[in-house]
């Protein structure tokens, strides 16, 4: 029985709408798969009904970034490739979060070379970072839950002034 | 007469001079031929039909860093009918600009081949019909296989897309 039978009868609750709000936002994150590499394996495994990340409400894994609000890059990003990573990441309508998973994604990881961007914090505004490689699916719920914590202490003026569709494609 | 004692004897005597080098390093036979020479070595090594090697395998080449002529570039071709392995090298002497010719008009495989060869090594191959760069981005200015170029890169050489700060 929870809070619901106690307040059977004209109960009700007094809160602030920021905190709903951020409630509502944190508890179903859409995200954009953006498996480039071998860590895609590891997220399609956190999806999956043993891991299960759903029960964090953010199972909807959306194959468009126009139904998104987070980005999880899973996998090496090359030179070339952060172009089309950035583009996707344009495409997300705001507020919209980014999840650095693994190695590769965090710092460049065991490529420590001349192809690979070393951290795609040169070019996203990350989040929240995960070790590993591939991390374990636990990992990335925990960067999930990690996450959802940042989100709970949002407020709705801090999206306030920022376009809701932020296409800045001129470049590309 | 064994296969691999075939092809040293009629390459010696179709091109006698112009074989820099036949060396036998662990059953691995591979031959230099002069640059010059090499497009029509490459077509006798397909037409004869006893040599028969139809299939081009890769095509590559080795940065000498410190030697005069410093590039090489390696052909590995394979003939089907005899099971058998060939390596062919040869070393331009141009070390600036390197140049030689292609030999997509005898195997069609050698195409994307010398396309990553170009890329990385910057060896220019004449009458290649579409010598485009493979992995690198088209404007990038340098050939990352080279012993010259740093194992990071040059920075800036590569754009990235602009982060706004927030």
């Amino acid at each position: 029985m929870g809070l619901e039978a106690k307040l059977a009868s004209d109960g009700f609750l007094t809160t602030k709408l920021d905190a709903v709000i951020a409630w509502c936002r944190k508890n179903s994150l859409w995200p954009m798969p953006m498996g480039i590499s071998c860590c895609a394996i590891e997220m399609m495994s956190a999806v999956d009904p043993k891991y299960d990340m759903s029960r964090f409400g953010s199972e909807v894994m959306r194959f468009t970034p126009r139904q998104c609000d987070l980005i999880i890059v899973a996998g090496t990003v090359t030179y070339k490739m952060a172009h089309v990573v950035r583009r996707i990441y344009d495409q997300m309508p705001s507020p919209k979060w980014v999840i650095a998973m693994g190695a590769c994604t965090s710092s460049g990881g065991m490529y420590r070379s001349y192809p690979v961007v070393q951290g795609i914090d040169q070019f996203l505004p990350v989040d929240v970072y995960t070790a590993g490689c591939p991390p374990r699916p636990e990992n990335l719920l925990n960067a999930l839950l990690e996450l959802q914590k940042k989100i709970e202490g949002t407020r709705a003026r801090d999206f306030q002034n920022k376009p809701l569709l932020d296409l800045n494609l001129s470049k590309n | 007469m064994e296969f691999r004692e075939l092809v040293t004897t009629k390459t010696k005597e179709k091109f006698g001079s112009d074989v820099v080098d036949i060396t036998n390093f662990r059953d691995d036979l591979s031959i230099e031929i002069k640059p010059e020479r090499l497009l029509s070595f490459c077509k006798f090594l397909k037409e004869d039909s006893e040599l028969d090697f139809a299939m081009c395998v890769d095509v590559t080449a080795i940065d000498w860093a410190k030697r005069k002529n410093r590039f090489t570039t390696v052909y590995h071709i394979y003939s089907l009918t005899n099971n058998f392995n060939l390596r062919i090298k040869s070393t331009i002497e141009d070390a600036k600009n390197p140049e030689i010719d292609s030999v997509t008009s005898v195997w069609k495989s050698a195409d994307w081949y010398e396309r990553e060869t170009w890329d990385m090594y910057g060896i220019k191959f004449k009458n290649h019909p579409d010598l485009r760069r493979m992995y690198m981005p088209e404007t990038f200015e340098y050939y990352p296989l080279r012993k010259d170029f740093p194992v990071m890169g040059i920075p800036g050489s590569l754009p990235l897309p602009k982060k706004e700060e927030d």
